[in-house]
Order: C-alpha cells, then sequence, then structure tokens
C-alpha cells in the first residue's frame, strides 16, 4: 500500500474573521477524509475550487500538517513527523505542480532546476542524469542552458516532470498540471505520464477539475466536494454509473465537442 | 457577406518584426455567435484587442478594414473612434479577478460605464445595474453591489463582468476565453448565461476560445486560426462532421471526450504542423513586397 | 506549434552609459583628486577672493570654476568633496541594505512571529520624524564620518525592510519554493538559493537609491553644519557658503549644487538600468 489516509482532517485559522482578543476561527478545508492508494495505482482526485483537492495533496506530501487523522505512506506514519526526519524520505514522493509560470525559478536554468533536488538528496552523476530527465520528457538535451521564460507552456510543464522523476521518486502527485494548456500540449503531457508510469513503476495521484482528462489517464477516481469523499471507485465503473449526485454533476457539465447533443 | 461587424484582410505586425496577424477575415452576423478557435499564441486575443482598439502599444495594424456596423474603424479619428467603440462594444475578459478593480466596490465598477459614456444620471444607472445583476442571476444584489470584488467567489465576479459588457446594451460582444479560468461546473453556468443574455439582448457575439467542446455548444459558426491565419471558417454542424483542413481535424483529435477512453489523445500530428506552416510561409512570400 | 509571441531585445541604454559614465568620473575624481586637483582646496588666498569661472570676464586664469569668498578654488573643492560624497554613499547605502534587506527578507520570507516583532518594530521605528532623529543622534554621537553613516543606517533601514519583506512575501507563495522544499531543501537553504535571487534585482535598484539618498543627507547635515568636523570641503558646506555670497558669486552655490544633483540622479538611474541589464527574465 502506497498511502493509507484515514479520517484526514485539516483547517486553517480564518484571518478574516479573527477577534481582537482570542484564536481566530478555524475554516474547515479536508473534514474527514479516508482512503488507500495501492502500489502502482493511478489515482485521479476530482473536485471543484474549494473541494480541498489542492490541500488534500499537499497534505499526502507534508507540505501541511493534518489537523486531524492519519497519513502513512509505505507503512511509516507520516502525520506528525517532523521537518528533519521528513526530508530523508522526500526523495520517494514527490510533486508537479500546476503552474508552470510559478513552478520554476525564473531565474534560474532549466538544468538547475532540475539538478537541485538531485543535489539535495545527496546523489552524484548530476550531469547525467540532467540529460536522462530531459530525455525521458521528449525534451533536447540543449534545454538545460535555457530560463523558463524561453520555453512554452508546455515545455516548462515537461521541465517540472523532469524534475519530479529525476530522484526516481515511488509517488507523484500531479497537481492540476494540464489545466493551464492548450489541448495539443495537454495530450503530449497525458501521454507523456501514461508512458513513464509505465516505464518507471510509479504511483501516481492526478488531481484535476476536468473528468474527462481523468477518464484517459486513471484506473481509480476519489471525487472530493467540500472536503469531504462523495465517491470512490474504478474509473469505468464511475463513469458508467455515478452513484453521488455531486458525480453526476461534473459529468454533466464536460462539453462535449458535439453540437447536437444538448447540454443535460 | 457582411455582418454586424466585418474583417477584411486585416494584417498587424509587431513594429519592425513578426506579423501577428496574417490577412485574417471574418464576419459575425447581427444577433450571431461566431467562434474563434485556436492554440494558445495563434493570435485569437489580438483580433479581439484590435476591433476594440486595445493593441498592445508594439503592435500596429498594417493593412485591412474593421467594419463595425457599416463604418471602418480605422478611418475614423481616435476621439471618435473610442467614442463609437464605447458605444456599440463590449468586452467580457479573462480574468474576472483581474478585470475588477479591488479596490472600488462593485455598484461603482458596472454604473462607470453607464454614467461616463453614455451619461445617464447616477440613480437610473444604480437601478439599471441592479436590474443587470438579477439578470445574471446574482442572488441579493444589494448586498453585492455594496461588495468588493475580493469578496466574491470567481463565478460570481464573471457574472458581474458579464452584467457590466451588457450594461450599455451593446451591439457587439467580444468574449476573451471567459471561461477559462472557472471550474468546469461553474463553466457550464456561466456559458449558458452568456447565451441567454446574448438570445435575449439579440447581441453579436465573438466568442474567443481554445476549447472546441464550449465552441460546439455555445456558437453558430467559427473560425479555426494558426499562427494568425484563418485556416478554415465553417458553421457548427458542417464542421464537427466534416473538419476540411488537416489542422482542424487533428485539434478535434487532440480534445478528450470521456466517452472514447481508449483512444489515445493524439497531439497535432508533426506533419499536420509542417502543412499548416507551409501555407502560412507561402502566404508570407505572396504578401512581401 | 509556433508561438507569434517574438523577443524584444534591449541595447545598453543611453541611461545606463550617461549614469555610469558620470559616476565613474566621480570615482576618478575621489581617488585622484590629490593629483588631478589644480589647487589645495584648502589654501585661502583673499586676494583672489570670488573670482568668477573661466569664461567671464575678469576670471583669474587656472581657477576653472571661479573661487569662495575667502579665495579657494571651487573647482578643487568640489573634487575634495566627491571623496566625502561616494565614501558616505557606498558605506552608508550597503550598511542600510544590509540591514534592512536581511531583516525584511527574514520577515517575509519565514512569516510567524519573527515577521511580528520585525514588522512592529519597523512600525514603530517609522514613527519617529526622520530629520529630527538624524540630528539627535548626531547631538549625541557627535559629529564625524561614522556618526552620519549610523545616522543614515538607522534612519533609512525600514525603506528596505519594507519592501523587500513584501517582494520576499510574494515569492514565497510560488511554487518553486514549495518545490524545494518537496525535494528537501531547508527553509534557510531555500531563502538563499530561491527567494534571494529573485529578489536581488529589488535590492539593487533600492541600493542605489539608497545611495543617492545617503549623499543628500550627507549634503543636508554638512549644510546645517552637523557634518564632519573639519574643514575639510563638503558639498553641502559649500553650498551653505554659496548661500550668503549668492548674488555676488553665484558660481560658489551652483556648481556643488549641480554636481550634487547629476550625483543623486547617476545613482538612481544606474539602478534601473542595471536591474534590467542583468535581470534574465526580460520584461
Amino acid at each position: 500500500m502506497m498511502y493509507e489516509v484515514r479520517d484526514l482532517r485539516l483547517s486553517f485559522p480564518d484571518m478574516a474573521h479573527k477577534p481582537l482578543i482570542g484564536a481566530a476561527p478555524r475554516l474547515e478545508v479536508l473534514k474527514g477524509v479516508s482512503f488507500d492508494v495501492h502500489k502502482g495505482a493511478v489515482l485521479g482526485i476530482v473536485g471543484g475550487s474549494g473541494s480541498g483537492k489542492s490541500t488534500l495533496g499537499r497534505a499526502m506530501l507534508r507540505l501541511l500538517e493534518p489537523t486531524g487523522g492519519t497519513i502513512s505512506f509505505d507503512g511509516t506514519d507520516i502525520t506528525h513527523m517532523g521537518e528533519d526526519q521528513l526530508r530523508g524520505m522526500r526523495k520517494r514522493f514527490q510533486m508537479i505542480f500546476q503552474d508552470p509560470m510559478s513552478s520554476l525559478n525564473p531565474r534560474r536554468r532549466v538544468g538547475g532546476i532540475i539538478a537541485g533536488p538531485l543535489r539535495l538528496q545527496g546523489l552524484d552523476g548530476l550531469p547525467g542524469r540532467v540529460d536522462e530527465a530531459l530525455d525521458m520528457v521528449g525534451l533536447p538535451r540543449g534545454f538545460a542552458q535555457r530560463y523558463p521564460h524561453e520555453l512554452s507552456g508546455g515545455q516548462r510543464q515537461r521541465v517540472g516532470i523532469a524534475r519530479a522523476i529525476a530522484l526516481r521518486p515511488d509517488f507523484i502527485l500531479a497537481d492540476e498540471i494540464v489545466s493551464g494548456l492548450d489541448v495539443s500540449s495537454q495530450a503530449q503531457v497525458l501521454n507523456l505520464l501514461g508512458e513513464l508510469v509505465r516505464d518507471l513503476g510509479l504511483t501516481l495521484a492526478f488531481i484535476s477539475h476536468d473528468l474527462s482528462v481523468i477518464r484517459r489517464l486513471c484506473n481509480r477516481v476519489l471525487v472530493l466536494h467540500h472536503g469531504e469523499v462523495v465517491e470512490e471507485g474504478a474509473t469505468a465503473a464511475l463513469f458508467d454509473a455515478p452513484q453521488a449526485a455531486y458525480t453526476r454533476e461534473l459529468l454533466g457539465a464536460i462539453p462535449l465537442p458535439d453540437p447536437h447533443q444538448p447540454w443535460g | 457577406m457582411s455582418g454586424y461587424l466585418s474583417i477584411r484582410n486585416l494584417t498587424v505586425r509587431l513594429k519592425g518584426g513578426a506579423t501577428i496577424l496574417r490577412d485574417v477575415s471574418l464576419n459575425v452576423g447581427a444577433g450571431q455567435v461566431h467562434g474563434l478557435v485556436g492554440e494558445s499564441g495563434a493570435g485569437k486575443s489580438m483580433i479581439g484587442k484590435a476591433v476594440l482598439g486595445t493593441l498592445p502599444r508594439a503592435l500596429e495594424v498594417v493593412s485591412g478594414q474593421i467594419v463595425l456596423d457599416g463604418t471602418d474603424l480605422q478611418t475614423l479619428p481616435p476621439k471618435e473612434r473610442r467614442r463609437r467603440i464605447g458605444a456599440s462594444a463590449a468586452l467580457i475578459p479573462q480574468d474576472p479577478l483581474t478585470a475588477l478593480n479591488p479596490s472600488k466596490r462593485i455598484g461603482p465598477q458596472i454604473t462607470r460605464r453607464l454614467v461616463d459614456i453614455l451619461g445617464w444620471p447616477k440613480v437610473a444607472a444604480e437601478a439599471r445595474a441592479l436590474e443587470l445583476l438579477e439578470e445574471v442571476h446574482i442572488p441579493d444584489p444589494v448586498r453585492v453591489m455594496r461588495s468588493y470584488p475580493h469578496e466574491l467567489s470567481g463565478g460570481m465576479r464573471q457574472r458581474i463582468l458579464i452584467a457590466s459588457a451588457f450594461a450599455a446594451e451593446p451591439k457587439l460582444i467580444i468574449a476573451d476565453e471567459p471561461t477559462t479560468a472557472l471550474d468546469v461546473t461553474v463553466q457550464k453556468q456561466i456559458l449558458r448565461l452568456i447565451s441567454e443574455m446574448q438570445a435575449r439582448h439579440d447581441t453579436a457575439l465573438l466568442f474567443v476560445t481554445h476549447d472546441l467542446g464550449v465552441v460546439s455548444k455555445v456558437c453558430d459558426t467559427l473560425s479555426v486560426l494558426y499562427a494568425g491565419k484563418v485556416v478554415e471558417e465553417a458553421n457548427m454542424h458542417r464542421f464537427f462532421m466534416r473538419p476540411i483542413h488537416p489542422y482542424s481535424a487533428a485539434l478535434l483529435a487532440a480534445t478528450p471526450t470521456y466517452t472514447n477512453p481508449t483512444g489515445s489523445l493524439t497531439p497535432v500530428p508533426q506533419a499536420v504542423i509542417d502543412g499548416v506552416e507551409r501555407e502560412v510561409a507561402e502566404h508570407d512570400m505572396r504578401a512581401a513586397p | 506549434m509556433r508561438d507569434a509571441r517574438g523577443e524584444v531585445k534591449r541595447p545598453i541604454g543611453l541611461r545606463l552609459w550617461l549614469s555610469g559614465g558620470w559616476l565613474a568620473l566621480l570615482v576618478l575624481a575621489a581617488l585622484c583628486a590629490p593629483l588631478i586637483a589644480p589647487h589645495d582646496p584648502l589654501m585661502q588666498d583673499l586676494f583672489l577672493g570670488r573670482m568668477p569661472p573661466f569664461w567671464m570676464d575678469g576670471a583669474e586664469p587656472g581657477f576653472w570654476l571661479g573661487t569662495d569668498s575667502l579665495g579657494r578654488d571651487v573647482l578643487s573643492r568640489i573634487l575634495y568633496g566627491a571623496r566625502l560624497a561616494l565614501i558616505v554613499a557606498l558605506v552608508a547605502g550597503s550598511l542600510t541594505c544590509l540591514v534592512g534587506a536581511t531583516l525584511g527578507l527574514i520577515a517575509g520570507y519565514y512569516r510567524g512571529w519573527p515577521d511580528r516583532i520585525i514588522s512592529r518594530f519597523v512600525d514603530i521605528w517609522m514613527a519617529f520624524p526622520p530629520v529630527l532623529f538624524a540630528i539627535l543622534l548626531i547631538a549625541v554621537l557627535g559629529p564625524g564620518l561614522m556618526s552620519i553613516i549610523i545616522a543614515i543606517v538607522v534612519i533609512d533601514w525600514t525603506r528596505f525592510a519594507r519592501v523587500i519583506r513584501a517582494e520576499a512575501m510574494t515569492q514565497g507563495a510560488m511554487d518553486y519554493v514549495a518545490s524545494a522544499q518537496v525535494a528537501g531543501r531547508t527553509r534557510f537553504g531555500t531563502m538563499l538559493t530561491e527567494i534571494l535571487p529573485n529578489v536581488l534585482p529589488t535590492i539593487v535598484a533600492l541600493l542605489t537609491l539608497e545611495m543617492g539618498i545617503a549623499v543628500i543627507v550627507e549634503a543636508i547635515l554638512s549644510f546645517v553644519n552637523l557634518s564632519i568636523s573639519t574643514d575639510s570641503p563638503t558639498w553641502g558646506g559649500m553650498i551653505a557658503e554659496g548661500r550668503t555670497s549668492v548674488h555676488q558669486a553665484w558660481w560658489v552655490l551652483v556648481f556643488p549644487l549641480i554636481t550634487l544633483f547629476l550625483t543623486v540622479l547617476s545613482f538612481s538611474q544606474l539602478g534601473e538600468g542595471l536591474k534590467d541589464r542583468f535581470d534574465p527574465v526580460l520584461r
């Protein structure tokens, strides 16, 4: 089992409503989320804005600390693990971020961006590994010398992927990574991810608000609504026979490229 | 053929540099919805900006006509042109967050257009603003008028921008990727709303998007753009049944449809890109003096 | 697919040449003053008092910009005055930057209680009226070069702290910072490798601005006679003296004033020019 999440809760202090004296009221973002991720699975995490899906992703990577419940990664309880201990484990779970503009440091070259995590985790043979990573995402090796703003959105996203896989992690979280891309780049990135999952034996969690993308890539789907799991199951089953009303609403909202089919 | 908005052979360049729009022609009839489709960087937004006169200063219109309700906007003196555009056209922008002034309440932001451009008295403008907020199904419009943008959700803000666009009863609205920044369920509501408003006010609508699914639900006709050149123009039904240009067909093939999960998503094949690049190059050679 | 968005190349602007040129000249003057200056700036000769600059009638040859009421050569005094101005600019400017930017960076990136403490500190500090504060400080410390530098640092660091804190906060929210954490970098390491490079352009612009301000502050202080205590020439002091004889010998006031103005202008323009030039992110 890659991940075991039990009754996960996360709340933030609501600074907008903080009284003068005393603690701010808590904004509950995750309200008791439970699910498993098997090794080698490709899990889609779906929900609208405000559903808590990004927060869930960041909690799984321990960029945030849960306020309740437990998260276990490969048998180890990481729920309240200190940063020093976590650092040792970090190379096993990595993340690819949504916005290719803000996820790459604009003042570092691509090569440096990919090599950064490698250096931190004490790996050697850096130039070779960087080249390898670029090859795997289908980018020319010469791109290592470029700055992010010299690449297109789709290319930047692939650098983000290269950075994540260079460490050969066991698990990758992809947070809305195709949302800002046009159709062609989107297709390229999704195909690439599918290949990498197969070739590298990755476990992948894919966050998106777009069900049509999820269907293409994932074998299991988790539907979140207002911080709670409303449905979870195998992709085909969920699409053929959605149980929850919210799932049906999400499915119905997708504009299929067919002018004759009315929008239910 | 001419419509309410008729763009003829519009060419736009970076001053002393690359060509952004190549000989673009399109028509939007009164009360019609025309889609403008293409990938990012194809120049779709630039067409809207050229019409509204908001092209970045680094760009210039080299040739062509932009005919709005029978008059070529290019031939008008700048002040008259701004007045015409202000009175008959409006924009629904892409990002509801940056399009609203964060330090002003909603009410004044809607009424400003009515008061400044059309010279309405303030009281009448406020009444109209409330009417519009109701038309776009905003609950508790009085409270919303007094709110600041950051107090409202993305979907609400987009509704306000839609209301604002229709405020002066424009004959033409340009919607520049109005739902790209929104959730899929909110997108559906907003698109429905835009269609509803467009039909009710009988406005001509130029709808810019990269999403073919969206286009098929909202538009009557469309133009497909690549590198600033129109590669295909068609009506909805014919296009989706039988796209003529290989690039259009490739775009359609790359759009995920969840009813066909086993079909692989094909990005636009290199051969198609080469083909359309050749077309663009040929066009440039013919156009060069 | 091909992207029609082109890149706009920027040539080295006139601005950078002019401001850099002037400052280079000034540095040369300051370093080589004893060699270049035509006369001893302190030498008085009452018979040569109030001689006009070389292009006017009655000018004394060898005194290019004229003399003041005590017969001292204006040009030489300006050249020697450049030394003080530049030392103050460089030392005070850099120290202010160091203190202010460091505190601002820590406050903006770490947030939490370091931010609360530092921000409160900045707020309270900025409540003191700066000019009064400077005068008070110097009255306590006694006049001298160190005092001026300390006074400038003590008053101006808050400018840096505020601006850099805001920038650090914006940068801290970027995904590449989260990415560094995911990769296992310590918070301190992230601050140095991810935040600092992105905040550096602003720091550079503020630093040069601060240098210009330091020169002005020194000039003001020597104008009111609170600057260094020797009769070594200072531009502010020259302006003060020139004020009294402005009708009979306008050049005593005007030339140091122009020099001061050009120097401060050059500093600020240099900052803007450098910031754009060395930033890989072309705007």
